[in-house]
C-alpha cells in the first residue's frame, strides 16, 4: 500500500517530464530531404534549425516513401519531411506574383502580373506512434517556418521590383527577425509565481489514484471476512458488525492519508535528488489537509461498499482495479478534464477524483485557498455519503446488520 | 420433560423457509431443551441441523414462531443482549489465520464485551487449557487442522457463555485432540455450560450427550434421553438407532 504508490508516482512524474523535456530540452530528430537546388530550400532547412524543436538529420538523393521510412527507423526519427525540387522556384514565382499585385495596388507600375500557383507541398512522414498533440506542434513549428520562408521571399521580391536592387539583409533580418515578444505568466489565485511542471501535475494526480486503491485491500479485507467465516463470528457477537465497517473505514482512512503525506514528502525532498522538479505544498495547509482527508474518506467508502456487494476476491480485483482506472481516466488524471468532450465532460462530474483533482490542482498549481476548494469537496461529500447509503442498503440486504 | 425445569433453549412453532423457496424448511417445529443440559442434535447430510443452530444463534431468522434463549427471544432488537448469552464454534474455521491464538483470542474477546484484564485472564486460561502456549504468537495459519479446531473452540468460550453451540466441533482431528476437546467440554459443562452439540462422529457423542434429538428432513423424528431412545427401539448404540430411524439410503443435499 505505500511501495506500489510510491513507485507509481515516481514513474509516472519521470515520464512526463521527459515527455515535457523532449520537446523544450530534447529536441525532435527530424529527418529533411532537401530535393531542392534553390535557396528558399536551403533557408527552409535553416529555419526549420533555428525554432529549437528540432534535431535536423539531412539526407540526401530522391527518397521515396519507403526508403524515408526505412531512414527514419534505422536514424531514430519520428520524423522525416521531404522539399520538393521545385520549392525555390515556386516560392519565387508566388512572390513575384504577390509583389506585382501589390505594387499594382499600389498604383505603382510594374511586370504584368502573371497568377502563379501554388508552392508544391511538403511531403511530411511521422511514425504513428507519436501523439496527435504533439504532431500538431510539429505542424506548427513547420507552418511557421514556411511562413517565413515565402515572406521573405516575397518582400525580396517587393524590395526588388520598388528599387530594382536587393534587400539589404540587415534590413531583411530587421523585417522578419524581431519578433513581438511573447511573456507567458501562470496565474494563480493569489498572485504568485508558481511554475508549473510535470511533478506540480503528476504528484497530486496520482496520489488520488493511490488512495483509490485501498479498494484492493481494504474491499478484499471485507469479502475475505465473508468467505472465511470470521463474519460468522462476528455476527454471533454482541457488538454489531456495524462497528466492523466503521472501524475498518477509520483503519483505512489513517492509511489513505498517511500514504498522501509519503508521496507529498517524496515530491518535496526526493524528487530534487532524482533529478526532477520538486513539489512545491501549497500554502493553506488546512486546504490540504481537509482536501486529503475528504479524498481519502470517499476512497474507504467506495472500497467499503465494493466489498459489501461483491462474494469474491476475484469480483473485487477485477471491478475494483478497472473501476479505479475508469473513474481516474473520467476524472482528468489522464486527460484533462478541460480536453474532453461531450458526454464524458459531464460523466467526469460523477468521478469522485474529478473534484479531488481539481480541488488539489487549484492548491497546487494556482495557490488557492480553503474557500477556493469549497465548492468542489461539496459534490466529494455528497458521493461519499451516497457510497456509505449504499454499503448500509447492502448490509441490510445481505442480512449482515 | 419435567415441568419447572428452567430451559435454555425454548423453540415453539418455530417455522422457517429459505429465501426463494416457497415451502417451509421447518414447519411447527418444538425443541425445549434444559439448562445445564449436554444435548446432541444428529442427523443425515441435508436434515437441517446447521440450519436450525443458525436459528438458534440468530444468524438466521425464523419466520414463524419463536426461539428464546434463557428466556430471551432471538432475533428481535437485543440481539446484542443475546449474543452474550451464548458462544458459538461453528463447523468452518472462524478466526483471522494471519494472526495468532493471542491475537485472535484479544480481538473476539474485545468484541464480545470484556474488558482487558478478562480478556488477558482468559486468553492465559485458555490456551493453557487447550495446550496452545506454546504456540501463543505464531500466526494460526502455520497450525495442523486439530490446533485450529482449539483455537475455534478457545474463542468461542473466551466470554464464558451460558449456552455453547458446536457444529461438529472435531472434524478433522487426531484422537488426542479429540478426547481433549471433549474432556474441556464436559468440564465446562460441570461449571453450568449448557452444550449443544452436532457431529457426525456418533460413537463421540454417545459419551457426550446425556439428551439427543434426531433430526431428518427439518422435522425431529426422536427427542429423548440417549438410554431411554436406546431402550425402546431396542437399539445397542446410537448408530443403530441413526441408521433405523433415518435409512441408508445416500442423502445428496442441494
Amino acid at each position: 500500500m505505500f511501495v506500489m504508490p510510491i513507485m507509481l508516482v515516481i514513474v509516472v512524474t519521470n515520464i512526463q517530464n521527459s515527455t515535457f523535456q523532449l520537446v523544450s530540452k530534447n529536441k525532435l530528430p527530424i529527418l529533411v530531404n532537401n530535393r531542392d537546388t534553390g535557396q528558399s530550400g536551403k533557408q527552409l532547412v535553416s529555419t526549420i534549425n533555428k525554432i529549437g524543436m528540432f534535431k535536423v538529420l539531412n539526407i540526401a538523393g530522391n527518397q521515396s516513401e519507403k526508403q524515408m521510412s526505412d531512414a527514419m527507423h534505422e536514424q531514430d526519427a519520428m520524423l522525416g519531411v521531404v522539399i520538393p525540387s521545385n520549392f525555390s522556384v515556386k516560392v519565387a514565382a508566388k512572390a513575384k506574383s504577390i509583389a506585382d499585385k501589390a505594387l499594382k495596388s499600389f498604383g505603382l507600375e510594374g511586370d504584368s502580373v502573371k497568377q502563379a500557383g501554388d508552392v508544391d507541398p511538403l511531403t511530411m512522414y511521422y511514425n504513428p506512434v507519436l501523439q496527435e498533440s504533439l504532431r500538431l506542434s510539429v505542424d506548427g513549428g513547420m507552418r511557421s517556418a514556411l511562413q517565413l520562408v515565402e515572406s521573405r521571399e516575397t518582400l525580396r521580391s517587393l524590395y526588388f521590383s520598388i528599387n530594382e536592387k536587393p534587400l539589404p539583409e540587415s534590413l531583411e533580418n530587421e523585417m522578419l527577425n524581431n519578433k513581438t515578444a511573447i511573456n507567458e505568466i501562470a496565474v494563480s489565485k493569489e498572485g504568485t509565481r508558481i511554475n508549473p511542471n510535470a511533478t506540480q501535475h503528476n504528484v497530486p494526480a496520482w496520489t488520488i489514484f493511490a488512495m483509490f486503491f485501498v479498494i484492493m485491500s481494504l474491499g478484499g479485507s471485507v469479502v475475505r471476512e465473508k468467505i472465511s467465516g470470521s463474519f460468522i463470528r462476528l455476527k454471533t457477537l454482541p457488538t454489531s458488525y456495524a462497528v466492523a465497517i466503521l472501524s475498518k473505514q477509520i483503519a483505512y482512512l489513517g492509511v489513505t492519508i498517511i500514504q498522501a503525506i509519503v508521496i507529498f514528502s517524496i515530491g518535496v525532498w526526493l524528487f530534487p535528488l532524482m533529478g526532477l522538479p520538486a513539489l512545491n505544498l501549497p500554502s493553506d495547509m488546512l486546504a490540504l489537509t481537509v482536501v486529503t482527508i475528504v479524498t481519502g474518506w470517499c476512497a474507504v467508502s467506495y472500497a467499503i461498499c465494493v466489498g459489501v456487494f461483491s462474494e469474491t476476491q476475484e469480483q473485487v480485483n477485477g471491478f475494483g482495479a478497472i473501476s479505479i482506472v475508469i473513474l481516474s481516466a473520467l476524472g482528468g488524471l489522464m486527460v484533462p478534464s478541460f480536453a474532453m468532450q461531450g458526454f464524458f465532460k459531464n460523466a467526469a462530474n460523477f468521478s469522485p477524483m474529478h473534484w479531488s483533482l481539481e480541488a488539489y490542482y487549484t492548491m497546487f498549481l494556482e495557490n488557492g485557498k480553503l474557500k477556493d476548494i469549497l465548492h468542489n469537496m461539496a459534490p466529494l461529500v455528497i458521493i461519499t455519503l451516497l457510497l456509505q447509503f449504499l454499503t448500509f442498503v447492502g448490509l441490510k440486504r445481505k442480512n449482515l446488520i | 420433560m419435567a415441568v419447572n425445569i428452567p430451559l435454555a433453549i425454548d423453540i415453539e412453532n418455530m417455522g422457517f423457509r429459505y429465501p426463494g423457496n416457497s415451502e417451509l424448511s421447518f414447519s411447527k417445529l418444538n425443541l425445549k431443551i434444559a439448562k445445564n443440559e449436554r444435548f446432541g442434535l444428529f442427523g443425515p447430510n441435508g436434515a437441517g441441523k446447521t440450519t436450525l443452530i443458525s436459528l438458534m444463534t440468530g444468524l438466521l431468522s425464523a419466520d414463524e414462531g419463536h426461539i428464546k434463549l434463557l428466556g430471551h427471544e432471538v432475533g428481535k432488537q437485543n440481539n446484542n443482549a443475546v449474543n452474550k448469552l451464548f458462544g458459538f464454534v461453528p463447523q468452518d474455521f472462524s478466526f483471522y489465520q494471519e494472526l495468532s491464538p493471542v491475537e485472535n483470542l484479544e480481538f473476539f474477546g474485545a468484541w464480545s464485551g470484556l474488558g482487558k484484564p478478562a480478556i488477558k485472564k482468559r486468553t492465559n486460561e485458555l490456551l493453557h487449557i487447550l495446550g496452545l502456549e506454546e504456540v501463543r504468537d505464531k500466526p494460526v495459519q502455520k497450525f495442523s487442522g486439530g490446533m485450529k479446531r482449539r483455537v475455534n473452540l478457545a474463542i468461542g468460550v473466551i466470554h464464558e457463555p451460558e449456552i455453547l453451540f458446536l457444529d461438529e466441533p472435531t472434524v478433522g482431528v487426531d484422537v488426542q485432540t479429540r478426547h481433549a476437546i471433549i474432556h474441556y467440554l464436559l468440564e465446562l459443562n460441570k461449571n453450568g455450560t449448557t452444550l449443544i452439540y452436532t457431529s457426525h462422529q456418533l460413537s463421540e457423542a454417545e459419551g457426550l450427550c446425556e439428551q439427543v434429538a434426531l433430526i431428518d428432513d427439518g422435522k425431529i423424528i426422536a427427542q429423548d434421553d440417549l438410554d431411554q431412545l436406546l431402550k425402546d427401539y431396542k437399539h445397542d448404540n446410537l448408530e443403530q438407532l441413526f441408521l433405523n430411524l433415518t435409512g441408508k439410503e445416500y442423502r445428496n443435499d442441494v
